[in-house]
């Protein structure tokens, strides 16, 4: 029987040649970022393509997502936020949809390798900083002095400030990542109990509903799991670029 | 957003199908290379294409329908302007058509105010003459009385003394009887 992580392994399709000891290669991992990236795409030309004044199915669909995401970015990182739209739509629509994309029997999810979920919150992290630092120079440091604080403090708080600042990649990746991974590892193993127990005969087969009503369960909650993960990285990225923008406490 | 990710991962497992597939470092370059292009074609076409077709269509209908409403507004105003103004004409009509009828009215009563004085100037002029040539009849009457009242005093006083009474002693006597 298969190994409940053989659903996470990378296997090229097409090679392309190695660097050191890694090889670049187009993979089932590239593949479904490209399908991934072909349905948002393929998505947004059609539901786009009227741009009528009452919309129809698709292009209010599009506008709901949009407002979405707008509404959340405003309400975080004000007005001035909207500069960051086209990236944290972006964001959003690739997480949330890698995360529903894996959610297809058979198919890779994008969302459950740590580099990919790390790669976009460094993405978020170093737009922050370079924002932060083209927008307010020096005085962005000032995000790490909290204020008010007594002067014996201060420099323990900003120790703790910087620390909590550098974690941010950290923890916005590996939530994700650790989100779908477990997921999708829970769904894997409760199937393997369900084949297991259905090879010992007519008790087991019995046995087996149990596990059964439990991949039920466990899917419908997987997918709230992959709107909420994508909701969620989008709304600490509105919050980490409003740090970026109005960096005073 | 290249760099960095190396540092974080302690890898476990070195080859290809043994060990937990996330933490494999040998397929990370494949996947960042492969996310950087999918991601920024993405990118791409949400900043170029997607996010400006849709804010256009968000803020036209919301600048249209703002406009809509002003219209509406306008109208409306302009509805109430037009009723005011109707309210108004009708009012001043109905003030004219009152000063008209008021000053018909005062012209009639005038008319009739100056007939009636003509006619009563008229009428009391005849009563005044007939009243004249009631007094001038009457005293000629009167003075018919006096004469018819002296020869019948003569006759009366020649049958009953048999003389006739002179002139002067009948006119006397004729006085003082008419004064008492």
């Amino acid at each position: 029987m298969a190994s409940p992580l053989d659903q996470f392994q990378i296997k090229p399709i097409v090679s392309l040649g190695r660097i050191g000891n890694s090889e670049i290669a187009f993979t089932n991992s590239s593949l479904f970022m490209m399908l991934v990236v072909l349905a948002i795409g393929v998505f947004f030309m059609m539901a786009t393509a009227q741009r009528s004044l009452v919309p129809g199915r698709l292009q209010s669909f599009a506008e709901m997502l949009y407002e979405f995401v707008a509404n959340t970015l405003k309400s975080a990182a004000g007005k001035e936020g909207m500069q960051f739209f086209p990236l944290v739509f972006s964001l959003f629509l690739f997480v949330l949809t890698a995360n529903f994309m894996g959610m297809i029997p058979g198919s890779f999810t994008v969302t459950s390798h740590i580099i990919v979920t790390f790669a976009l919150a460094m993405v978020v992290f170093l737009t922050v900083i370079a924002v932060g630092f083209a927008k307010h120079g020096t005085h962005f440091l000032g995000l790490f002095v909290p204020g008010g604080a007594p002067a014996l403090l201060v420099p323990f708080l900003v120790v703790i400030e910087v620390i909590s600042f550098l974690s941010r990649p950290i923890s916005l990746g590996m939530r994700l990542f650790a989100n779908m991974l477990a997921g999708h590892i829970a769904l894997k193993v409760f199937a393997g109990f369900v084949v297991s127990l259905g090879a010992l005969g007519i008790g087991g087969i019995l046995g087996a509903t149990l596990p059964l009503g439990m991949i039920v369960a466990l899917t419908a909650l997987e997918f709230l799991v992959a709107f909420l993960q994508a909701y969620v990285f989008t709304i600490l990225t509105c919050v980490y670029l409003n740090d970026a923008l109005h960096p005073g406490h | 957003m290249a760099s960095p990710q190396k540092t974080g991962t302690e890898v476990p497992g070195g080859s290809a199908d043994v060990g937990f597939p996330p933490f494999k470092t040998e397929t990370f370059a494949s996947q960042l290379l492969w996310l950087a292009i999918f991601f920024g074609l993405l990118y791409w076409m949400v900043s170029k294409v997607f996010a400006p077709r849709l804010t256009d269509v968000i803020e036209g209908r919301a600048a249209r329908i703002a406009r809509d409403l002003d219209d509406a507004a306008a109208a409306k105003a302009k509805a109430e302007e037009a009723g005011l103004a109707y309210e108004k004409s009708l009012a001043d009509a109905k003030a004219r058509a009152q000063g008209i009828a008021q000053a018909k009215r005062d012209e009639v009563n005038a008319a009739v105010e100056a007939r009636r004085k003509a006619l009563e100037g008229d009428l009391a002029a005849k009563l005044a003459a007939a009243e004249a040539q009631i007094g001038t009849t009457k005293s000629r009457a009167m003075a018919n009385v006096e004469g018819i009242a002296a020869e019948a005093a003569a006759a009366i006083v020649q049958r009953l003394g048999g003389a006739s009474p002179s002139k002067g002693d009948l006119d006397a006597a004729l006085k003082a009887a008419l004064k008492a």
